[in-house]
């Protein structure tokens, strides 16, 4: 018996270091390593007025801590940029800038992503409470905003990846519809 | 009744019958001095926007102090109360919910509005064409905005009017209401219901709008913020009130200046009285000839008093100075003749401006020719009869002996002087290119520092300037809301071509009749449209029966009435469509603002192409900035070519009275090297040239001749006596204080030809000196 109960502790024991070793901490230092680079997206929206997801894909790239750019090449060309805090869109020939200072809740949106990629702990603190589960090879991160006027936009974000890397983010709208980004890093040579 | 009793009365009557017109005239301190008094087509578009136009009635507004969440608290304070009064048409500060009402109409009205309601979009290819692009956008970021309109609007006719409203950059926004670029100072867009040129109006709306900001500071308890307000309105407001206190300063000083020479001459309180009469008179003169000839008198022409007053003064002198011993009779005979003469030559001067297409110069011209030949004729003709014979001048014969020394000793400087010149002349020469002040702006009475704030605070809100615009003429609104919508399909072109960023229409608020049904015959019935969605639909993840209420709302399109100015009403669509669709007394006229491409530095359009593609359109291009350049060119070269024609007529004059080219040159030599040296002068000492130091070139020709004519007479008779050595000197220096003190002025058109004549006329009598003939005792 006693055996045993030492044998609960060692095991114990053994498994504190490892739990300790993986928390947001660790997540985000790992993240915050990752000083950029390209990957190729495939998106798909589920919506509930169609019938079938909405499906984009075309190539991301990162480089840290705040430039961003997601280019779209099915269906549409599309080019989104985040420099800072500017995002720009262009789509066919048109071309809309928009200062995300100027948009609280857009930024706050913006910023689950861009802080999740820099591992920047201190904005996603800003505007969700964090929640993280699985281990350094495979780990989820999940965000619940913690602002209702965030909150009436987007329920919950789920990012998901493996050490210094994001695999995927799935958006949960506040109306039921949720769009999931898979992300898959092309090798630099 | 004597004859001194006779002139006195009808000095009298004719005094008092000026001070009635004076009384009722309308003056006037707005823009007006400075726009065409025969516009051409393109500058009456210009006249009447700076007259009329909308950004003649925005102010801008900044408020500084605090933090972000204090200017917003009192930015929102502010818009609530000024939105209220009937002052403003529109209050703007960016915060939500402000362009629901637009942003409502536009949605109702979408089927109406849309440029790409065509009968090929209702078909069945149309239809899949536009719905598959709008579930495309869904996959774009921009799709969660659309997602709710979808199922009422699938073919993504709102999409379509926002993307063409886009009207550049935004401003700023912190805390829910508009910012400046660094975040610092929260601001809003006030467009008074005053016209830009109501100046009385606009002084108002200014004074409200401080007044309701101290409230509602007061209200929120931020006690240290501050407000900055710019626009047309305040510089008209600010120009007026420093017209209006230099033109009591200014005559102020150049009257009590001349009152204290006066009175060390005369030392007589009735000589200095009735010295003055002939300077009162002229200056009465000349506002009744100018408010009887143009019906308003500008406040810069009545700040020119000042000059008329040191120059209209010299004639008393004359007078009393050198009559004291003659008697009038003999002063006549021996002395009118000169002074007439130099009468004259003053009045060809004045008399070439009144040609002028500036008509702030034809009146200045005006102001100053009646002055002073009312001044000469008081002189001549009421002031002998009134001072009678017993006016004892003071002895000034002390004065005589070092006025002759200092002529012996200018007449050794003859070749210094010329010598001088040569190189006040290689300076100008040299520097021909760099003189002259390119544009109209130099005229202007806004402060440099306004200048900076204007500036900054426009940049910082993203202001439009509508530099550049189409203009429409029509005989009525439907066919200038047609003609706007031809001309449109052309500027979309330029758009697509990268050659103009975008424009602004009336017709894009408010289609002509014609295009509205047009659009509405484009809407398919009910029935067909539930058919045609079937098979448009068929494969699309957008099933067609999700789409019912698309079906209702082209049915309500159908059926809804169209869009008239009056369904505007509420929304700041009215004020858009108002500010670019005006009647005129007997025709309509359409402004399209044109946009330059976004990205470009100097936001600069390249006219050629759009002229090409306008060409034969009912479209008049324009270009606001080059059309004022053109302008002040236009102006430049009348006033260049008015100046030789007064020069010409001031030469002729002298050659038919002085019957002697050696007397000619002698009398025009000196004027010429004071007009150099002048020049020279002032551009040394870094001002600018412009329009007006022209005009001074000129007077210093008109002006100075009158000494100059002097030493002629001298030369004639080979002596010059005392009493008119004396006189001439006095009467130069109070014709350079009152010259001399419109150079004191903040007023460039004032400075301009205070700084050339004040100097100019000192350095005309110097010179007429020194080049003068040696004469003996």
């Amino acid at each position: 018996m006693i055996k045993r109960l030492l044998g609960c502790l060692f095991l114990l024991i053994l498994a504190l270091p490892a739990a300790a070793a993986f928390d947001v901490g660790q997540l985000m230092s790992d993240l915050a390593k990752n000083k950029g680079g390209k990957a190729r997206f495939t998106e798909k929206k589920y919506i509930s007025l169609l019938d079938k997801p909405v499906v984009s894909s075309g190539e991301m790239s990162y480089t840290a801590p705040d430039r961003l750019e997601k280019r779209t090449l099915v269906p549409k060309v599309e080019t989104l940029l985040l420099d800072k805090d500017m995002l720009s869109i262009e789509r066919e020939k048109q071309k809309l800038s928009i200062n995300l200072a100027n948009q609280p809740e857009a930024l706050a949106f913006v910023d689950s992503i861009r802080g999740t990629l820099s591992g920047n702990r201190a904005a996603l603190e800003k505007n969700y409470a964090l929640h993280l589960s699985g281990n350094a090879d495979k780990w989820v991160l999940t965000l619940l905003p913690s602002d209702q006027k965030i909150s009436t936009l987007v329920l919950r974000i789920t990012v998901s990846g493996s050490k210094g890397l994001v695999r995927s983010i799935e958006y949960l709208q506040a109306d039921g519809d949720r769009s999931v980004l898979n992300m898959e890093p092309i090798e630099l040579k | 009744m004597s004859a001194a009793a006779r002139a006195f009365l009808i000095w009298l009557l004719a005094m008092l019958a000026g001070a009635v017109v004076v009384w009722n005239s309308h003056f006037s301190a707005d823009m007006s001095f400075f726009l065409p008094g025969r516009p051409s087509a393109a500058q009456q578009v210009l006249v009447d926007q700076l007259k009329e136009g909308v950004v003649t009635r925005l102010l801008m507004v900044a408020i500084e102090g605090g933090d972000a969440a204090q200017r917003a608290v009192v930015s929102r304070q502010l818009h609530g109360r000024l939105e209220k009064l009937p002052e403003f048409v529109s209050v703007q500060n960016g915060q939500a919910g402000s362009l629901d009402a637009d942003r409502d109409f536009l949605f109702r009205h979408r089927y109406l509005l849309s440029p790409a309601v065509k009968p090929e979009r209702f078909s069945v290819d149309g239809l899949r064409a536009s719905i598959a692009n709008s579930v495309d956008l869904l996959a774009s970021p921009a799709g969660m905005m659309i997602k709710p309109l979808l199922p009422r609007d699938p073919t993504g006719e709102m999409i379509e009017l926002l993307s063409a409203l886009n009207a550049g950059a935004q401003p700023n926004v912190r805390e829910g209401v508009w910012a400046s670029r660094d975040g610092e100072r929260a601001m809003l867009l006030i467009q008074s219901a005053a016209l830009g040129s109501d100046t009385d109006a606009q002084e108002q709306a200014i004074a409200t709008i401080r007044s309701q900001f101290a409230d509602s500071t007061r209200e929120t308890g931020f006690s240290d913020a501050r407000i900055v307000i710019s626009g047309p309105g305040l510089f008209a407001v600010k120009s007026r009130e420093t017209i209006k206190s230099e033109v009591s300063k200014l005559s102020t000083i150049s009257t009590l200046a001349i009152i204290a020479v006066l009175f060390f001459v005369y030392r007589s309180a009735r000589l200095l009285t009735l010295g003055l009469l002939p300077v009162a008179s002229g200056a009465l003169a000349g506002i009744v000839a100018v408010s009887l000839a143009y019906g308003t008198v500008f406040g810069i022409t009545v700040g020119f008093g000042s000059a008329l007053i040191g120059e209209a003064v010299d004639y008393s002198i004359y007078y009393f100075v050198q009559s004291g011993r003659l008697g009038a009779a003999e002063w006549r005979a021996r002395f009118w003749p000169t002074i007439r003469l130099g009468v004259l030559t003053s009045i060809c001067g004045f008399a070439a401006l009144l040609f002028s297409g500036f008509p702030g110069l034809a009146q200045l011209g005006l102001y100053s020719l009646s002055g002073v030949l009312t001044a000469a004729l008081v002189t001549r003709f009421i002031l002998p009869a009134l001072a009678g014979n017993d006016h004892p001048v003071r002895d000034l014969s002390h004065l005589a002996a070092p006025l002759k020394e200092g002529i012996r000793t200018l007449q050794h400087l003859r070749w210094p002087v010329i010598l001088l010149t040569i190189a006040a002349t290689t300076v100008l020469v040299i520097d021909r290119h760099q003189l002259w002040h390119p544009n109209l702006s130099a005229l202007s009475t806004v402060s440099a520092e306004d200048g900076a704030i204007d500036m900054a605070l426009r940049a910082d809100i993203g202001a439009p300037d509508s530099r550049y615009m189409a203009v429409i003429t029509a005989p009525d609104r439907e066919a200038a809301l047609q003609a706007a919508e031809r001309v449109g399909q052309q500027l979309d072109t330029l758009v697509v071509q990268g050659v103009i960023g975008g424009y602004d229409s009336p017709a894009r608020f408010l289609p002509s009749q014609a295009m509205q049904a047009a659009r509405r015959a484009s809407l398919p019935a009910g029935d067909e449209l539930a058919a045609r969605l079937q098979l448009a639909q068929a494969d699309s993840p957008l099933a067609a029966n999700k789409l019912g209420a698309f079906l209702d709302e082209v049915a309500k399109a159908k059926e809804q009435g169209g869009i008239t100015r009056e369904s505007l009403n509420g929304t700041g669509l009215a004020l858009a469509v108002d500010s670019l669709l005006m009647q005129r007394p007997d025709s309509w006229s359409v402004l399209l603002p044109l946009r330059p491409p976004a990205g470009d530095k100097n936001a600069e359009i390249r006219i050629q192409p759009v002229r090409t593609a306008l060409a034969g359109s009912d479209a008049l291009l324009i270009d606001m900035k080059s059309e004022f350049d053109r302008l002040y060119n236009d102006y430049l070269d009348e006033a260049t070519l008015l100046s030789l024609a007064g020069f010409a007529a001031i030469v002729a004059l002298l050659a038919v009275t002085l019957r002697s080219a050696r007397r000619l040159g002698a009398v025009l030599l000196p004027l010429l090297l004071a007009v150099i040296l002048i020049i020279a002068g002032v551009h040394l000492s870094g001002e600018q040239l412009h329009l007006m130091h022209l005009i001074g070139m000129l007077l210093i020709v008109a002006v100075g001749s009158n000494y100059a004519l002097f030493f002629d007479r001298a030369g004639d008779e080979h002596r010059l006596d005392p009493p008119t050595l004396a006189s001439m000197a006095i009467a130069n220096l109070t014709t350079a204080i009152g010259f001399g003190t419109l150079a004191l002025s903040s007023v460039p058109v004032l400075h301009a030809v205070g700084i050339t004549v004040g100097p100019g006329a000192v350095l005309a009598l110097l010179l007429s000196a020194c080049f003068s003939e040696r004469q003996g005792d």
